[in-house]
């Protein structure tokens, strides 16, 4: 039998954060999990229990107090470009035009491969025309598509993603959500993608790990087997999808469930 | 809109002036003079000649002073903002220097810089002043806008591996240029202020000298005249500084408007 190397490997992760008053504070408590090459995993859990910090140890922005993240095997130390995070707030340079900001991870192109991929995932994220225009010119969707195109075009094969749509209206999420399928399918990267959205858990991810309140633990971690575009009607979809909400304590209308 | 806050401000200043006029009624020019005497002595400074030379010289010590510790007090305060023992090392003693009143350093300044030949040395006592006041709001304007700066971005930047002159001028500066350039302005404000205080001791030229030298004659009407070309000259350098601040921003993208 042929054993699959995980891509992104979670090995007991533990993390205390120290409060001001010097308290210390548990976030994640022994977290184990192992991403596969080219799948798309979802976090979902209770807002402050410590997803964005899993994601940010998982990057290599912070340090777990016990335990270590290994990507392809190696242990991850600092954050680098193989890997792409992709912030909660919006965060595109607003002093940079949208060709700019999609170019600042390029260093190492030269100018003609830089304005080609640039071009590309320009065209890619639908702003053609928006080449030179600054950031508080862009609606919010806009914003966000330019911060996924430069995370995009300095070629990772692994993405971390905070709550992208997080501040998106209804409509313009469920469009970024078809997107970002179709990305995911045509440049087979291997995305981490936190949400506090069950719904949305359930139509972009090959699983879905739940966690626990904090000190954030593994919860459950379920397999959404479903073709995609997603159909928001099978019944196997509402299934999964009242199958999370139960699992982190709400009902299968989302509304906390009667303490009995 | 527009037009109200201009009428608004000229009844504003039409009351102080009825208000100065009254309670200096009678008055002559060895006395606080009124508007109508100070008039007359803008007009006789202006057509005099020296006006001019002296606001030159008066602008000039003001530029170079603040160029000088623009030049200086940015590098110091980003480095302070960024290098934890560059802070350790340097805070302190910026902390100490701080609440010194640059007039204070007068007598130091001409003692170093009497002996120069290669300039005037009053010259020179006066851009060093100006250098002083204007440093430390710039230092601390700088200081405290790096260490403003979102972290959001400074990790972006690590995340691309982007280190180096490229994070100072692509992620540092325009993040930081904002509050930078805010600072910049109250900075020549002071120097402005400061400028006027260390023309009045020990140089030859400038509207501080020109104060100095009226009062000396009893010419209290020059006296209040060279004040309204300070407020004058004042306002314009101010409103130099607020160009500059929003074409700087609105060309990174970034004006309040
Ligand atoms: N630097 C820090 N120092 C101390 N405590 C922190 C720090 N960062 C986060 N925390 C705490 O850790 C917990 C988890 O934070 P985290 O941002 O990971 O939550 P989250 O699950 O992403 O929440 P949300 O859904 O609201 O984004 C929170 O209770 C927060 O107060
Ligand atoms: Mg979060």
């Amino acid at each position: 039998m042929i054993v699959e190397t995980p891509k992104i490997e979670f090995r007991d992760i533990e993390l205390c954060f120290t409060a001001e008053d010097g308290a210390k504070v548990q976030v994640l408590d022994s977290v184990n999990l192992n991403v596969r090459e080219g799948e798309f995993v979802c976090i979902v859990g209770p807002s402050g229990c410590g997803k964005s910090t899993l994601l940010n140890i998982a990057c290599g922005f912070l340090k777990p107090s016990r335990g270590q993240v290994l990507i392809d095997e190696v242990p991850v130390d600092q954050p680098n470009r193989r890997r792409v995070f992709i912030f909660q707030d919006n965060s595109v340079f607003p002093w940079l035009t949208v060709s700019q900001n999609i170019g600042f991870g390029l260093a190492d192109q030269s100018p003609q491969e830089k304005d080609e991929i640039i071009r590309r995932y320009v065209e890619m994220i639908g702003l053609t025309g928006f080449e030179h225009a600054y950031p508080r010119e862009l609606s919010g969707g806009m914003k966000q598509r330019v911060e996924i195109a430069r995370a995009l075009a300095s070629g990772p094969d692994v993405l971390f993603m905070d709550e992208p749509l997080g501040a998106l209206d209804w409509l313009t999420r469920l469009k970024m959500r078809a997107d970002l399928v179709e990305i995911w399918r045509q440049e087979k990267k291997t995305i981490l993608f936190v949400t506090h959205d069950v719904e949305e858990s359930v139509q972009l991810a090959d699983r879905v790990v739940v966690l626990s309140d904090r000190p954030a633990q593994i919860r459950a971690v379920v397999d959404v087997d479903l073709p995609r575009p997603r159909n928001l009607d099978d019944p196997e979809y509402l299934r999964i999808r009242d199958e999370i909400f139960e699992l982190m304590g709400l009902d299968h209308h989302g509304i906390e469930a009667a303490k009995v | 809109m527009h037009g109200r806050k201009i009428l608004l401000g000229l009844i504003g200043i039409g009351i102080f002036l009825l208000v100065w006029h009254l309670v200096t009624l009678g008055n002559g020019r060895t006395d606080v003079p009124g508007p109508w005497l100070t008039l007359t002595g803008l007009i006789e400074l202006a057509t005099g000649g020296l006006l001019w030379r002296y606001i030159i010289a008066s602008v000039f010590r003001v530029m170079w002073g603040f160029t000088l510790a623009v030049v200086v007090g940015v590098p110091v305060g980003l480095a302070i903002g960024w290098s934890r023992w560059f802070r350790e090392l340097v805070n302190p003693l910026v902390q100490g220097l701080r609440p010194i009143s640059p007039i204070a350093w007068l007598p130091i300044a001409v003692l170093v810089f009497g002996g120069v030949t290669w300039w005037e040395p009053s010259d020179l006592s006066a851009i060093f002043l100006i250098f002083l006041a204007s440093i430390f709001p710039i230092i601390t304007a700088a200081t405290s806008a790096v260490e403003g700066i979102d972290v959001k971005y400074l990790r972006v930047a690590t995340n691309f591996e982007v280190s180096g002159f490229t994070v100072l001028f692509q992620v540092i500066l325009p993040a930081a240029m904002p509050q930078i350039l805010t600072g910049l302005r109250l900075a020549l404000g002071i120097a402005w202020v400061v400028l006027v205080a260390a023309e009045m001791l020990g140089v030859q030229s400038g509207l501080g000298f020109q104060i100095n030298d009226s009062r000396n004659n009893l010419r209290y009407d020059l006296v209040v005249a060279a004040m309204v070309v300070i407020s004058i000259i004042g306002m314009f350098l101010d409103g130099v500084m607020a160009r500059i601040e929003n074409t700087a921003l609105s060309r990174r993208g970034t004006a309040k408007r």
